[in-house]
């Protein structure tokens, strides 16, 4: 079951995330977005979307710089008192997107305007996204070694995967809790293509901070933007 | 000198009816889709007024435009230096109106006036919204709410162009006698310096180099919305359905093939007037950095003058096609804004460095004593062309709205439209006497052939001398599409691959 939950599953959802979003991408480029509806409900919609945006996003940055410097998170773990505050930060910010994500998905219900333009996959997607804040929590909350599960055990089951050579036996014996958390995260990667999610797959703001503040764009010169007036 | 090309809509306010036949032709044309109903590209505002959205000139709510810190032009929204501070509001966004300071679409249950069963009452048509398909309890707000409510004390005190009256000007929100109205209609600007363009972390903005079109690619907009705060018109609107903003086109597929508008097309009041106007870019930044006091003499600076030998020389090695060099001088944008100096921006202290002027509306001159009592004044006497700030519409009222506060501006227009009336009624009645005329004439410098030329445009202008539109030159662009118009059936206009978008939710 392991061996096809943690050896095969994640294959499947990694190709489809890369090829759906390429596909999207390239024939629908006009949905890229997650559609706002803060034009219709805008004061619930603060302490959803602020609290989720920055919790989720500094979480989602810690396990992405955990996952290439491993040892540096096991060796500051090292002394009990800095795991605990690790611990600490990583369960004031998932309680900061729990609380968010509590308040948005109360809109969504509450709100017939919301609620109105609320497809099958934004609840799919709600669902999808209390699990794995849920089960993080868990994590952090249940399990002391959470944090060190995760640089000890999940990376190198990561980096198995994607070195074509799945190694199951790392993440064989960790509690359900914690595979639930991650089995579900591979669902969230493959769900990318199909829903809002691709909105957080975005360039163009970077831009924004380098480039002048008006853009004009040329049919007679060349089809590419060209900056009316050099300030910043 | 960096010469580009800009169409420029004019608009003679006291000609206008406050029809709507500008709107609901736009909106005929444009916005009858799902998730734009609430959206009217043309509007036409009553004022004194709260107008559409809910006070949109108050910037202190909104924080739409530019403001002057420190010698630097920045946005309003930004608050603070850097754009920086534009992302961290990407997931939230203080300032943005929401649909209920519109309002909310809204359609009337007409199958029940068919379908009610046999009954003692008269069946009525509810309410519905167009957003849930719910009934709606009543209808609280539309586009034109406060329509003809001059004097209203609910809606229009709150009008922000009131601001600095006098207490016995503001009399005139409540003394019937001093009771006065006239209308606004507003389309996008098409600003030299667009604040929805700057403010947009996608670049999904854009103004076109070739007529100065300002327009959103919906394939790059990814609903951040900062255009509809940031701009002060409040003229890029969001589409609720399809997550995406959409704004005034200026019509370019009618314009690029040298129709009128729409908009300007359909107006029975002939109010409008489209044509070229000629602008060195290279001065955009200083001119938008202009003191209040000067901003619409700066603004007038940066028009180049289209009959100047070496403007237009400038204008052919900047590759403006020669058909545009030609409508350019017979440009009324031109005329009126520039030559004549008649027509002003609206609100040019937001300094986006709007492209669509206004003629102020004329008034009768209040004689308080005389009026009070109920009696007339006399056309001919010199009082009718020399008190001309004593207009019932407040000089101050008007160059809060079209000058940035700079009354001279209003007063030199009101004076050149009325000395142009004298001329023409001592033509026709003849009862003003040549040297009053002449004496009207010279104080505001205009020629006898000028005002002959502003009564032509103005009164009598055909379709011809009204809209000089040229047409674009598709055929040397770059990305011209090798399509037959066959196959690009249904490929262009708003909306996504949704086909529940195209054709719109039935409730």
């Amino acid at each position: 079951m392991d061996q096809v939950l943690f050896g095969a599953v994640p294959y499947i959802l990694i190709v489809t995330a890369i090829v759906g979003t390429i596909w999207r991408f390239t024939t629908n480029k006009y949905s890229w977005s997650s559609q706002s509806s803060q034009f219709l409900e805008n004061r619930t919609l603060f302490f959803g979307s602020f609290p989720w945006h920055y919790g989720i996003i500094s979480i989602l940055v810690a396990h992405i710089v955990v996952f290439f410097i491993p040892g540096v998170l096991l060796a500051w773990n090292g002394a009990p008192i800095r795991l605990y505050i690790f611990e600490l930060i990583g369960a004031a910010l998932g309680f900061l997107a729990l609380f968010g994500l509590l308040a948005l998905i109360y809109r969504r219900i509450t709100n017939a305007r919301v609620k109105a333009l609320t497809t099958s996959w934004d609840v799919l997607l709600l669902i999808i996204l209390i699990i794995q804040v849920v089960t993080g929590l868990g994590n952090a909350i249940f399990y002391r070694w959470g944090s060190n599960w995760y640089a000890a055990a999940a990376v190198p089951w990561m980096w198995s995967i994607i070195k074509l050579n799945p190694n199951v036996d790392f993440v064989k014996s960790l509690p359900l809790n914690t595979k639930v958390h991650i089995f579900n995260a591979m669902i969230f990667i493959g769900f990318i293509p199909f829903s809002r999610l691709v909105h957080f797959v975005v360039i163009n703001p970077y831009k924004y901070l380098v480039r002048p503040y008006q853009v004009v764009r040329w049919y007679h010169r060349n089809p590419k933007t060209e900056n009316v007036v050099q300030y910043k | 000198m960096d010469i580009r090309a800009q169409l420029s809509m004019s608009f003679h306010m006291d000609k206008c009816i406050g029809c709507h036949t500008c709107s609901v032709s736009c909106k005929n044309v444009w916005t009858t889709r799902r998730g734009a109903e609430y959206m009217w590209w043309n509007n036409v505002e009553t004022r004194p007024g709260t107008g559409y959205p809910l006070t949109w000139e108050d910037q202190e709510r909104y924080r739409g435009g530019w403001e002057v810190s420190g010698g630097n032009l920045r946005l309003k929204l930004l608050k603070g230096p850097g754009k920086i501070r534009t992302l961290a509001n990407i997931f939230f966004q203080p300032n943005l109106p929401t649909v209920d300071d519109y309002y909310e679409p809204f359609t009337f249950d007409y199958q029940n006036l068919f379908n009610a069963p046999a009954g003692d009452d008269q069946p009525v048509a509810r309410p519905k919204s167009l957003i849930t398909g719910e009934f709606m309890e009543k209808i609280v707000l539309g586009p034109n709410w406060d329509d003809d409510m001059a004097g209203s004390p609910l809606y229009a005190s709150n009008d922000p162009n009131l601001k600095g009256l006098s207490d016995s000007q503001k009399e005139m929100l409540t003394k019937f006698h001093k009771l006065f109205f006239f209308y606004l209609p507003r389309i996008c600007n098409h600003c030299l310096n667009p604040a929805c363009v700057a403010s947009c972390p996608s670049g999904a903005l854009y103004k076109r180099g070739e007529d100065g079109i300002v327009l959103l690619d919906q394939d790059t907009c990814r609903a951040w919305r900062f255009c509809v705060s940031a701009c002060p018109f409040k003229k890029p609107y969001y589409n609720w359905a399809t997550g995406k903003s959409e704004k005034c086109i200026f019509c370019y597929p009618r314009t690029e093939t040298g129709q009128a508008n729409a908009c300007a097309h359909a107006c029975t009041g002939r109010i409008r007037f489209v044509g070229v106007l000629f602008y060195d870019a290279d001065r955009i930044e200083e001119v938008a950095k202009t003191p209040d006091e000067r901003l619409v003499e700066a603004m007038r600076e940066i028009i180049l003058d289209p009959r100047d030998p070496r403007v237009q020389e400038e204008a052919r090695k900047a590759g403006i096609d020669e058909n545009w060099i030609t409508a350019a001088q017979e440009s009324p944008a031109f005329n009126l804004f520039k030559k004549w100096r008649i027509a002003m921006p609206n609100h040019p202290e937001f300094r986006t460095l709007p492209m669509n002027f206004y003629l102020p509306p004329l008034s009768p001159i209040l004689h308080n004593a005389k009026a009070d009592g109920g009696g007339t004044f006399d056309p001919v006497s010199t009082e009718f062309f020399n008190e001309i700030d004593k207009m019932r519409v407040p000089v101050r009222f008007l160059a809060n709205m079209l000058s940035a506060g700079n009354e001279q501006v209003v007063i030199e227009s009101l004076k050149k439209q009325m000395a142009v009336r004298l001329y023409i009624r001592q033509q026709r009645v003849g009862d003003v006497g040549d040297s009053a005329v002449k004496n009207a004439l010279s104080q505001v410098g205009l020629t006898p052939q000028d005002c002959e030329d502003i009564y032509r445009l103005l009164s009598l202008g055909t379709f011809q001398e009204r809209f000089v539109i040229p047409e674009t030159h598709r055929e040397h662009l770059s990305t011209v599409d090798p399509r037959t118009m066959y196959e690009k059936r249904g490929t262009v206009g708003f909306g996504g691959k949704k086909r529940e978008i195209i054709t719109g939710r039935q409730w």
